[in-house]
């Protein structure tokens, strides 16, 4: 194993030292050939070294490759779908990854196909993201001139949808169909694109992959926790003076964080950690957390896709929840009557406390109907919606009961800090 | 060994024609909404025979039962959360 990437910061692995999109040759010449590695030895790697999905959902990457392989019956016919939809508003660091270092994810999809015993290799991404597109066309070209790979990677296009990304809705979409989320079991690793086994990974996950495949777990290992080794890649947005995307060890602070990011403009009131499915947290709980799985969860919140938007203490946090709830009730696949009911009755009640119109007992409906939707859907977007409301109402409680009385509150109006993107009405 | 089964819905199936909650209002009730929302403990076997009732005169047919360690199952997040 070369010790090459020992060289220089010890958290900046993924992304490339300078902000320059890195060809082919830039790619070979900075870390040599793609090595050539058994499927076994790959899974043990990636078993030892403790990667886990860095699309949200945190599984054991090692876990997920073994179980696709092992529905495997002939070499080949499994099925390996690169993730990067990134449908979550304020993320963009997949963007970022497959804009900078293409190749290094690309690396990690052919090591993907090879362990799992994949032919039909493919990359999904969404409408809106057209530059990306493009950029992963232009790689994939590269490399079909250099190798004989019999592999040809298919760059496929779905819509811009919040629920479009998660994995069975993927599926659904590369298969031919519309891009809703399924009922689950059977997972894609059972019965995937075309009831193929289905390896389903987010594109970050691929890359750290590439890595491990080339340096080694206990390499991987050298930096983050026990529990959540490795680094991140982390969108880091709101009151902090140069807001983008960055890579950190698992074991940094928050406040560390912010301080790459500029540091903080104003004085921060809350942090919210994960993306819209993810969790409001007050910013002097977690100023001083790491953001590793077991730190995240002592203040019950959770990494997610790596978002990290700080709100200062002159945001509307009410004002904020209510245009991302109103969003996502608007993102249902409009499948399962919990969801596409629940949740706009949900974000209608809260709107209308937020702008005064509601009685107080609609704290407390608003808590059983979000309670009542959890684990209702087939997939899991009514629970992150109403786990994002409850942390809202949580860390947010002084100014809803303000809200609650006054529809508004002395920072109502001010610029808007998260962004929420127009809805596609009908594009499935 | 007996094999301990649990109720579970399809979501997707599911149009609220709100019989199951009839059939089975031992473990059954409906939200706000007419969508049953369903106990996920084991079914002991006083109430099997309800809740095959329920499952077999479904309209959409989106009800069944499984075994409780169903790999990959998802099942409510905990009251805790």
């Amino acid at each position: 194993m070369s010790s090459s990437m020992d060289v220089g910061s010890r958290s900046q692995r993924l992304l490339p030292p300078r902000p320059v999109p890195e060809d082919l040759d830039a790619h070979l010449a900075g870390f040599g050939p793609r090595p050539q590695i058994g499927s076994m030895a790959m899974i043990d790697a990636l078993d030892d070294s403790g990667l886990r999905g860095r699309g949200g959902a945190d599984f054991p990457t090692g876990v997920k490759w073994r179980a696709v392989m092992d529905h495997t019956k002939r070499d080949g016919d499994a099925v390996v779908i690169a993730n990067a939809a990134e449908c979550e508003p304020a993320s963009f660091k997949d963007r970022f990854l497959l804009t900078y270092r293409p190749h290094l994810v690309l690396d990690g999809l052919e090591h993907a196909a090879e362990a799992v015993g994949a032919r039909r290799v493919v990359i999904y991404t969404t409408r809106s993201h057209s530059d990306v597109v493009a950029a992963l066309r232009a790689a994939i070209r590269e490399r079909r001139r250099r190798d004989d790979s019999d592999r040809f990677i298919d760059v496929q296009v779905g819509p811009n949808r919040y629920v479009a990304g998660e994995e069975t809705a993927l599926v659904a979409r590369v298969s031919g169909h519309l891009a809703k989320p399924k009922v689950v079991p059977p997972r894609p690793f059972q019965n995937g694109v075309d009831h193929l086994p289905t390896l389903v990974q987010n594109v970050e996950t691929l890359a750290h992959a590439a890595l491990i495949a080339r340096f080694g777990a206990p390499w991987f290992r050298s930096v983050g926790t026990k529990r959540s080794p490795g680094t991140a890649l982390l969108t880091v947005s709101g009151a902090v003076r140069t807001p983008g995307v960055l890579e950190a060890a698992c074991d940094t602070t928050v406040g560390a964080i912010v301080d790459r990011a500029g540091g903080v403009e104003g004085e921060p009131a809350a942090v919210l950690l994960g993306g819209y499915f993810g969790r409001w947290v007050a910013a002097d709980r977690i100023w001083n957390q790491t953001i590793d799985a077991d730190a995240l969860r002592s203040v019950r919140a959770h990494l997610g896709t790596g978002v990290l938007v700080i709100a200062p203490d002159t945001t509307c946090g009410i004002g904020e929840t209510d245009r991302v709830l109103t969003f996502l009730a608007s993102q249902t696949a409009g499948q399962c009557g919990p969801c596409h009911v629940g949740l706009p009755a949900i974000a209608e009640m809260f709107h209308q406390v937020a702008t005064g119109r509601a009685r107080p007992a609609a704290l407390d409906l608003l808590v059983r109907w979000s309670h009542d939707v959890r684990g209702r859907g087939a997939c899991r977007h009514p629970d992150g919606a109403t786990l994002f409301l409850a942390s809202a109402m949580e860390v947010f409680a002084a100014d809803l009961r303000h809200h609650l009385r006054h529809g508004s509150c002395r920072f109502s109006g001010q610029r808007s800090l998260l962004p929420v993107p127009a809805t596609e009405a009908g594009w499935w | 060994m007996v094999v301990r089964v649990r109720l579970r819905v399809d979501p997707i199936k599911c149009k609220a024609h709100g019989m199951c909650a009839e059939l089975f209002p031992e473990r059954i009730r409906m939200d706000d909404w007419g969508y049953p929302v369903i106990d996920q403990r084991a079914l002991s076997d006083d109430v099997l025979e309800h809740a095959h009732r329920a499952i077999a005169d479904c309209p959409r047919a989106a009800l069944w039962v499984e075994p409780v360690d169903e790999p990959g199952a998802r099942v409510r997040p905990d009251d805790t959360d």
